[in-house]
């Protein structure tokens, strides 16, 4: 298949080192409209008041804490099927980006709930399924990290990954299948007029930090993949030859 | 507008600039974080190189 010649390490290495700084340049200059967008031209909310504008880094950062998760998953079982070294290293390079996103998710709905709420945790279906999706990350990277034959590492982490995945449905309909105190999805409801119920001034923003969220895992995962690489492949002559290494 | 109204946030200043603040934070360290594992492999097969070929 054509696509696995730029699956080889060899080939992979200098291709990614070109694309990085390319796509971070990207990722700043979404972030900053965004940032305008959100925080200068959209209006207030008239329920919520100023504190709805955190949905400019929790949505997109939950979002990500998912599509993260199935890079990982879905990577890990290509590694698993066809032992593809650039597959295993991929899902590893996902996991503590993953988790940051998770992370961010956590933090900023709590600071959402806070005002909203009046508390900044529940044990609610959306929040607790969450909090799972971050000791899956952390399981991840923990059982990697035990294990010290990175291929055999790779492997047993690809399966604890695929078992996980079981809980992205359940973060996803859980405020459709409990009654929680998260709030139902904003972005996909039609409101009984048959419009988005979500102001186009807000979901601009909104769509445009979840394009930089995008660009901005393209560029980590991309440089944690390169490091990975190097350590990875360091018995090989492409590696030692490498310019980068002279000096 | 001015610029302490923005900053207030209408009251919820500490939540809205709490969220940015903590969304950056965790950004930025994942690209240092990525920077120096890179640094760090290139350390290490420096190393590796230099006990390969003594000269």
């Amino acid at each position: 298949m054509w696509f696995t010649k730029y699956a080889a390490p060899v080939i992979f290495y200098p291709i990614a080192g070109k694309f990085i700084p390319w796509l971070g340049g990207i990722t700043l200059v979404l972030m900053l409209i965004g940032l305008y967008l959100g925080l200068f031209v959209a209006p207030t909310d008239y329920q919520q008041g100023e504190s709805y504008r955190i949905i400019f880094v929790h949505v997109p950062s939950a979002w990500m804490s998912m599509f993260i998760y199935m890079v990982m998953a879905i990577s890990g079982a290509i590694a698993l099927a066809w032992k593809t070294k650039l597959s295993e290293i991929l899902a590893s390079a996902c996991a503590p980006i993953g988790a940051s996103f998770t992370l961010i998710a956590l933090v900023s709905g709590s600071l959402w709930g806070k005002p909203m709420w009046g508390t900044y945790w529940a044990w609610d279906a959306r929040l607790t399924s969450e909090l799972i999706l971050l000791f899956l990350y952390i399981g991840f990277m923990a059982l990697e990290a035990s294990i010290d034959d990175p291929r055999r590492a790779s492997r047993a982490a690809a399966i604890l990954a695929l078992v996980g995945v079981i809980n992205i449905p359940i973060i996803h309909f859980s405020v459709e299948w409990w009654n929680t105190l998260h709030q139902p999805a904003s972005v996909s409801s039609i409101s009984k007029v048959g419009k988005p119920s979500i102001h186009p001034s807000m979901l601009a923003p909104l769509f445009i930090m979840f394009i930089a969220a995008k660009f901005y895992f393209a560029t980590a995962v991309l440089m944690r993949m390169r490091a990975i690489v190097l350590l990875r492949e360091r018995h090989s002559h492409w590696v030692t030859g490498l310019e980068e290494l002279k000096s | 507008m001015n610029w302490a109204e923005f900053f207030s946030m209408g009251g919820y200043g500490i939540y809205v600039w709490g969220s940015y603040g903590f969304t950056a934070l965790v950004l930025v360290a994942n690209i240092i974080a990525a920077r120096h594992k890179k640094q760090k492999a290139v350390k290490i097969l420096k190393q590796m190189m230099t006990l390969k070929q003594p000269k």
